[in-house]
């Protein structure tokens, strides 16, 4: 198990440093001069000049690319040219409202899924299935960013959609105490009930709308799994030795069938990190979809290059997770 | 849906009720499915999949079809190719506009029909081009080994190491937002996938006897390449190309719903959307339809490619 960590932590991390070097060298070479941006398009001649300096855009490639790797492990992701702050200080501010966004998708999706997969493959063929196997094809080629929409107009019945983490007033009448950073938990935890139904309303329609992916791509690959491991051999031994067919399938099929589930999950919950950036956008959710979407949009190449650090970093986790849990799982990808 | 790495392909969909077993495993009965003979219960859930398939093969015809005459099937081809009419603007569905009209008077019905021809060329574009370059790259690393296969494959790491799309969205944004960038930036992302694709089945065609057979008896390498590695890896490449055709209308319209791909004033779907993002709760007609439409051609997509995974891959449906 040790073996088999390290060498795939091994493995992703030559594969991140390929990442730094070519996502630095692509956002140095595309751009004609990052100083042109940084200043602004009406900027004098000597202020270009100024800022190059400043900015050690003179140096040679080579020479810049170590100083940015000298920085990344400082601490100093570089300066948002659109907000002129740290980019590593605006992630870690965003980081909590993403993630609880994301955690709240994930677990509905993940619980939700998984029910819905099984319950479809114990009833294969019934209109129940039908209307399972539907609903989960529709969850995967619904497009994110009209399903939110579509939401919005669903539940606002005409008047103003519910955007933010929270309401405008909420601040001045029950001001959240900061623990987790997760508001809905914070909220719950300091027991603020008025602050807590308040955020809860905020957080539903975004994380419905980033669950609906995961939720089909879960429901489906579970339903195939379950179906497969329901016909086999020790499946139906079990079932002769008398075991009720709850315990058959809840315990002992499904036990088979994790390491499936956990795998989809992991590759839908990387599929989710893109999706976070239009429903923020969407649902003006403050957290790094949006300073990503904003950083994309205004060539702010700091911003740009923290964020594809941390997406592949956050890819490259949740993948190296995947396959610890499914070796944990499954002694048998262990050995290979 | 992202284009899931080999291995994990999904087998859903093949697995119908009653697929016969093999003869020697034991069975309990079950009510219906075991009486019938095993050559009926095949074609049943033969012709189930092909329910499937005639769906979203209508699907994406119906798209082709708009496409290509879209100037005669539009109401107001004029507006469907950007021409406004600010005095019908922001109108509700009724019978003079079927989908309602947008803030500029355009006429959405003709809009979004006129939208197949964008979404159809990019689809198109890049699903061919990072089929050839996946195909070609991945065939040569899995059939030759070493270290082409080596380099070839520590850069896939690469590009598949972003979560999907993002890598996508940095490229869109670094050249600069336009249809062309974005096509690029779409192409820049998708082949990895073919190419690992490719290479998992070259790799294993290759040690198969016939193609042992031909290079003993001194075919050429190319001659290998194209008679017995690419015609025999080229299934799995046909299914996730059908899907993909989804998926890359289904990214073109994320991307430019952004504002990194198609520009006002063509009519793109996703364009459209965006268009109507902000006056949605009073105006839901302008983003809705839109995105209904790419809805639809990811679906019917989809359904497509699991079609034709149970037709090409008969081995995958009987287990």
């Amino acid at each position: 198990m040790l073996r088999f960590g390290t060498r795939r932590l091994l493995t992703s991390l030559i594969t991140l440093f390929l990442v730094m070097v070519s996502s630095f060298f692509l956002s140095h070479v595309v751009p004609n001069n990052p100083a042109l941006v940084f200043v602004g398009p009406q900027a004098r001649q000597d202020e270009v000049a100024r800022v190059t300096k400043q900015l050690g855009l003179d140096q040679p490639l080579v020479v810049q690319f170590w100083d940015y790797l000298k920085g990344l492990f400082a601490g100093d992701w570089g300066t948002s040219i659109a907000t002129k702050q740290p980019v590593l200080h605006e992630i870690l501010n965003r980081l909590p409202a993403t993630l609880e966004l994301l955690l709240a998708a994930m677990v509905t999706a993940g619980v939700v899924g998984t029910v819905l997969g099984v319950i479809a493959a114990r009833h294969v063929g019934s209109p129940l299935d039908a209307v399972i196997r539907i609903l989960s094809i529709g969850g995967v080629c619904l497009p994110t960013f009209w399903l939110g929409l579509l939401l919005q107009v669903v539940a606002s019945h005409g008047g103003s959609p519910v955007l933010g983490r929270n309401s405008v007033n909420l601040q001045f009448l029950n001001p959240i105490t900061h623990l987790t950073g997760f508001n809905t938990v914070d909220a719950a935890l300091t027991g603020n009930w008025p602050a807590f139904v308040d955020t809860a309303q905020h957080l539903v329609l975004p994380a419905l709308t980033l669950a609906a992916y995961p939720l089909g791509l879960v429901a489906r690959m579970t339903r195939a799994r379950m179906i497969e491991i329901l016909e086999q051999d020790h499946t139906n031994y079990a079932r002769i030795a008398g075991l009720s067919e709850r315990t058959v399938v809840w315990r002992l099929a499904l036990r088979n069938a994790l390491p499936t589930t956990v795998t989809v999950s992991g590759l839908s919950l990387a599929y989710s990190l893109t999706g976070t950036f239009f429903v923020e956008v969407i649902f003006n959710w403050p957290g790094i979809g949006q300073f990503a979407t904003d950083a994309l949009l205004n060539s702010d190449y700091p911003a740009i290059l923290g964020i594809t650090l941390l997406g592949a970093l956050g890819y490259l986790a949740i993948n190296l997770a995947v396959d610890l849990v499914n070796a944990r799982l499954d002694p048998r990808v262990r050995a290979s | 849906m992202i284009p899931l790495p080999p291995g994990t392909a999904e087998t859903a969909g093949q697995t119908e009720a009653g697929d016969e077993r093999a003869p020697d495993t034991f069975e309990l009965p079950r009510p219906h499915a075991a009486f019938l003979p095993t050559r009926t219960r095949r074609v049943i859930a033969t012709l189930r999949g092909d329910v499937l398939v005639i769906g979203g093969g209508l699907i994406v015809l119906a798209v082709i079809v708009t496409a290509i005459f879209a100037p005669w099937l539009a109401p107001y081809p004029g507006q469907g190719r950007g021409a406004v009419d600010v005095a019908h603007r922001g109108l509700a569905p009724s019978s003079a506009h079927w989908f309602g009209t947008d803030q500029l008077g355009r006429d959405i019905l003709s809009r979004v029909i006129f939208g197949a021809r964008p979404a159809l060329v990019i689809s198109v574009v890049v699903v061919v081009a990072a089929v050839v370059i996946g195909v070609a790259l991945g065939s040569l690393a899995g059939y030759l080994g070493g270290w082409i296969d080596e380099i070839l494959m520590r850069l896939t790491d690469v590009f598949l190491a972003f979560p999907p799309l993002l890598l996508t969205m940095i490229v869109a944004a670094l050249l600069g937002p336009s249809l062309q960038h974005a096509v690029i930036a779409l192409v820049i992302s998708w082949w990895p996938w073919y190419a690992r694709l490719v290479r998992t089945a070259a790799q294993s065609i290759r040690q198969r006897p016939y193609v042992e057979a031909a290079r003993v008896s001194g075919a050429p390498t190319r001659r290998i390449l194209r008679r017995h590695i690419l015609r025999n890896s080229l299934n799995p490449v046909i299914v996730q190309a059908t899907v993909d055709f989804g998926t890359v209308i289904l990214a073109a319209g994320a991307l430019a719903f952004l504002g990194l791909g198609a520009q006002p004033p063509t009519a793109d779907w996703g364009l459209m959307v965006a268009d109507g993002r902000t006056t949605v709760t009073t105006q839901w007609w302008i983003a809705t339809f839109p995105g209904l439409a790419i809805f639809a051609i990811v679906l019917g997509a989809n359904l497509l490619g699991d079609g034709l995974q149970n037709l090409l891959n008969p081995r995958a449906v009987r287990r």
